[in-house]
Formats: structure tokens, C-alpha cells, sequence
């Protein structure tokens, strides 16, 4: 399923609003949980799961071309974990 | 971050009515429950890949009674953040950063 997808399911789930306005309100959904993680916020969606920043160490990596070894500095990534319905929703 | 308070940013950032919002927020986390249940992958383009990894089974150990266990294969959710998302991260990080050298200066 794409997010245009979605958006169609959404339209025909929802009365009175249209494809444009939906995937606005969908485009806001997710800009707004990147937003918080970015602000260093956590999102908790009860019964979906949890977004969530982790820090990554620096490291030394290597140019998979070249093989030269390269520092990859330390950054922070998002991270999701699945909320007890979605877990046992999903391994039914 | 709860729903209450995405509800309440789509309210704030585009202007529909809350019942609204919220009628979307909870269809469309709904919705991708329902597609990975399926076992079907969710692509949200900006965002990020929800998809089923099937687990297979393997030796576990109970850590308390420290009885090795079988554990059972079982089908997790795994999310894989998109590089628009990775790079919204960083992207704030080094705006961050350059505020901070710029407020010493």
C-alpha cells in the first residue's frame, strides 16, 4: 500500500471530505511526528506503537567503492516499536 | 506526542474541525494496521516503509530461571525511515548547530 492508497481508503471510510483536503490532513500527520522527533519529542500512538530518536555512534566506515576508510559521524535516527495491537494483531 | 496532540496539529495546521482530525488520524493508523495484518507492506513516500519480517524460531533462555527455551517464529513489524525523514532529522541538527556557533560569535 502507497500513501496514495491510504488516501483513497481514508476518502472512502470518511464522509464529506474530499481527496485533496485528505491528503492534506494525511501529509500533516506525518510531517508533524517527524517535527517531534526532530524536536527531540517521542510520539506515542496507543495501540499502534512509538516513534522514537536513537542516538547512533560515530564510527569508522569505509567507501564501499574505494574500500578508504571513512569517519561516519554520530547522529541521531528515528526509530519505530510496535504497540501491543499491532504486535499481536500482525502474529495472529 | 500523543494522538491527541497530532489531532490537535492537523486542527492547528490546516484548519479542519477536530472530529475530523481525529477521524482521520484514527483511520488512517486503522488502515495500516489492517494492510500489515495482511502482511502487505505500507509506503509512505517522505516517511518511511512498515513491513512484516517473518522471525524464524530459535533458542531463548528464560533469564530468570536461566531454562533455555524454544522460542516460537513469530511475524514482527519492522519500520524503515525513508532519507527525507533521516535527512529531517539531520537537517535540524545542523541548523541547530550553526544557531549555536552563531549565537557564540
Amino acid at each position: 500500500m502507497t500513501k496514495a492508497e491510504l488516501v483513497e481508503t481514508v476518502v472512502e471510510n470518511i464522509n464529506g471530505l474530499t481527496k485533496k483536503q485528505t491528503e492534506v490532513i494525511v501529509n500533516t500527520i506525518f510531517e508533524s511526528i517527524k517535527d517531534a522527533l526532530a524536536r527531540g519529542d517521542k510520539v506515542e500512538l496507543r495501540g499502534f506503537g512509538s516513534f522514537k530518536i536513537r542516538q547512533r555512534q560515530s564510527r569508522e566506515g569505509r567507501n564501499p567503492k574505494t574500500g578508504e576508510m571513512v569517519a561516519v559521524p554520530a547522529k541521531r535516527v528515528p526509530f519505530f516499536k510496535a504497540g501491543k495491537e499491532l504486535k499481536i494483531r500482525v502474529d495472529n | 506526542m500523543t494522538k491527541a496532540d497530532i489531532v490537535e496539529e492537523v486542527y492547528s495546521r490546516v484548519g479542519f474541525s477536530k472530529k475530523e482530525s481525529s477521524d482521520v488520524v484514527e483511520t488512517v493508523l486503522e488502515t495500516i494496521k489492517k494492510t500489515l495484518e495482511k502482511g502487505d507492506v505500507v509506503k509512505i513516500a517522505g516517511f518511511g516503509n512498515f513491513a512484516i519480517r517473518h522471525k524464524g524460531s530459535r533458542k531463548g533462555r528464560n533469564p530468570k530461571t536461566g531454562q533455555e527455551i524454544e522460542i516460537t517464529p513469530r511475524k514482527v513489524v519492522t519500520f524503515k525511515p525513508s532519507q527525507v525523514f533521516k535527512e529531517h532529522i539531520l537537517q535540524y541538527d545542523a541548523r541547530k548547530a550553526e544557531e549555536e556557533a552563531g549565537g557564540r560569535v
